[in-house]
């Protein structure tokens, strides 16, 4: 296969053969995506940019390949989403509460991938807490989706929370990028953006270091411009750490050497509750041809039921702002982030700070957790929805006996323009009905790009999987990729 | 259920988050919006489910009970807003 002419338009997979084979250095590389990374500061996909440390970085890899000692991820450029610590440099969560905090100490994911090799270009924006579906929740302004509808100067939303990760890869700013998904919120942006996004199985990815929404959704996975990429990255990312207690203790596959097994025999299921009213028929129609794709490939395609899909939204925003409430706690303007000024005693410290520091949809959510967990309330709301959790998770297990693999839409629909959302929460919620039974039940689940819209906008599909069977999701994602020959790329119209 | 102008004080009070009086009114009608919203959950019969604990089915881990990290009082007050010789500093709390 021929390279791309320019290196910024490489896949990660490419990036590293070439790296490897010494057609390119890591420096050439990287210099190349910094230079990208600030003629696209429009997109506003980037919270910090950091290019003097890729390029000391790059420069430590090229001196690596010469001596023959090159890791996994050598001399090549990502972006790592502005939730995960990195030691020395700024980690804002999107959020004012911690818009001047410098960890000293890194995420444990982060590590390691620096620990096989790769290069930091940056922190990418966010819906502040990762608490949102469009990017416009960060409080260092949205990002702009690389995409445009057909004939439209309109400005569109890169999806959330991991908006600025997406718009980056998207846009060709990095050659991947780091995301962490507890609703949605890497499947949902990668799927408007076109491009791949994996959220692996709960405990796949060590959570330390990474700023806490709701600790038992939260999960890291990668945001790519091809399943290999997403294959390549995830392993790098996935590892069993003593710091996070959750995280699994069980091998993690070579994902790429499994990737091009087919889908012959492979039994996928399509969950009928998937089909909602009012989605536009874009949406069932491209579904449809994924099942199609599959069946032309020797997959078996299966009708299943889920029958409590309807409840996953509701019960998540009971389940999310709970565990949000209780981990945003810790902001209290005494040991590290924002501080209010001129105040006169400590509950008034705590008032004024975490009232300064948070945006309007953090505080909402924070207060509709105090409410939840509230004496009187708990049972009613969060052991009830807790018992939903358990139902949505029993589905899959039912499903699971008739199926390998789930394939639904990634999406209710195409990216939407800025604003056009942000007055409905619930609105805003409803973006989300898709990838948040995924994260209820703890499963992995990956969105590609199926192709576009009649305004030329990227849709996407999502193969959920069993636990911990990465392997196949991503081997079913391949398929889909291939039948789906994407490649489609925005017009690059914010390029200074 | 539902809220009312007195509960939204109380909660913004338990979540130590100030209120001003004139956004009081706005948070009842958004929180009342997604508590209807969430309402429909009551629909589904739960009796004798036990509610989810933990996502993947694993035994919690144990380590030994010994001190692997800390000592390092200059990196832990490093992104104080304010602190002296290794202390925090906050308003006086004791009369």
């Amino acid at each position: 296969m021929s390279l791309p002419t320019t290196p910024t338009d490489f896949s990660l997979a490419e990036a590293r053969d070439a790296v490897a084979a010494k057609k390119i250095s890591s420096k050439e590389l990287t210099a190349a995506f910094v230079k990208a990374v600030e003629g696209a500061r429009t997109l506003n996909a980037f919270v910090t940019e950091t290019p003097e440390r890729a390029l000391q970085m790059a420069q430590a890899s090229d001196a690596r390949i010469a001596k023959g000692e090159a890791r996994a991820l050598e001399g090549l450029p990502l972006a790592i989403k502005d939730l995960f610590c990195t030691k020395g440099v700024r980690t804002t969560a999107g959020s004012r509460i911690l818009s001047n905090f410098v960890p000293p100490y890194e995420s444990t994911v982060s590590q390691n991938l620096w620990n096989a090799g790769a290069v930091m270009l940056g922190k990418t924006n966010m819906d502040e807490f990762a608490m949102g579906s469009s990017n416009e929740t960060s409080y260092f302004k949205p990002v702009v989706n690389p995409w445009r509808a057909k004939s439209s100067n309109q400005s569109l939303v890169p999806g959330g929370s991991s908006g600025g990760s997406a718009a980056a890869v998207s846009g060709n700013l990095c050659l991947a990028a780091t995301g962490t998904d507890t609703g949605g919120s890497i499947r949902q942006p990668a799927a408007v953006t076109g491009t791949v996004g994996i959220k692996p199985t709960y405990g796949r990815c060590s959570r330390y270091g990474i700023v806490a929404f709701a600790s038992s959704l939260d999960q890291a996975g990668p945001m790519t411009r091809t399943v290999r990429d997403a294959a390549i990255l995830l392993r790098q990312m996935a590892s069993v750490d003593p710091n996070d207690s959750t995280s699994v203790d069980i091998p993690v596959p070579d994902y790429e050497a499994t990737l091009e097994g087919g889908v012959k025999g492979l039994r996928v299921g399509i969950p009928k509750e998937y089909r909602i009213d009012g989605a536009p028929p874009e949406i069932d129609a491209i579904w449809a041809k994924g099942a199609e794709w599959l069946k032309a490939q020797g997959a078996e395609i299966v009708e299943v039921s889920l029958p409590h899909t309807k409840y996953a939204l509701p019960a998540y925003y009971i389940v999310a702002p709970a565990e949000a409430s209780s981990n945003l706690a810790r902001y209290d303007g005494v040991r590290f982030g924002h501080r209010a000024e001129g105040v006169h005693d400590i509950t008034e410290l705590y008032e004024k700070s975490r009232a300064e520091g948070f945006g309007p949809e953090v505080r909402r959510r924070i207060l509709i957790g105090t409410y939840v967990l509230s004496a009187g309330y708990y049972d009613a709301y969060y052991a009830r929805a807790q018992k939903l959790r358990t139902l949505i998770a029993r589905d899959f297990t039912q499903a699971f006996e008739k199926c390998d693999v789930l394939l639904t839409p990634a999406t209710p629909g195409p990216a939407f323009a800025l604003g056009a959302k942000s007055d409905d929460p619930v609105a805003m919620y409803l973006n989300d009905v898709f990838t948040v039974t995924v994260n209820l039940a703890g499963l992995p689940g990956l969105a590609v790009p199926a192709g576009l819209t009649a305004d030329g906008l990227p849709l996407g599909l999502q193969v959920i999987g069993k636990a911990f069977d990465e392997a196949t999701v991503l081997r079913a994602g391949r398929s889909i990729e291939k039948a789906a020959d994407f490649g489609a790329k925005p017009t690059k119209w914010w390029t200074t | 259920m539902s809220v009312d102008k007195d509960t939204v004080r109380r909660i913004a009070r338990l979540a130590r988050i100030a209120l001003e009086e004139e956004r009081v009114e706005p948070m009842v009608n958004e929180l009342n919006g997604i508590f209807a919203w969430v309402e429909q959950l009551g629909e589904v019969n739960v009796e004798g489910i036990e509610p989810m604990t933990s996502v993947v089915a694993q035994k919690l881990k144990m380590r030994d009970d010994k001190v692997t990290a800390g000592g390092d009082a200059a990196a832990v007050t490093a992104n104080a807003p304010s602190s002296e010789d290794h202390f925090f500093v906050v308003p006086k709390v004791v009369e």
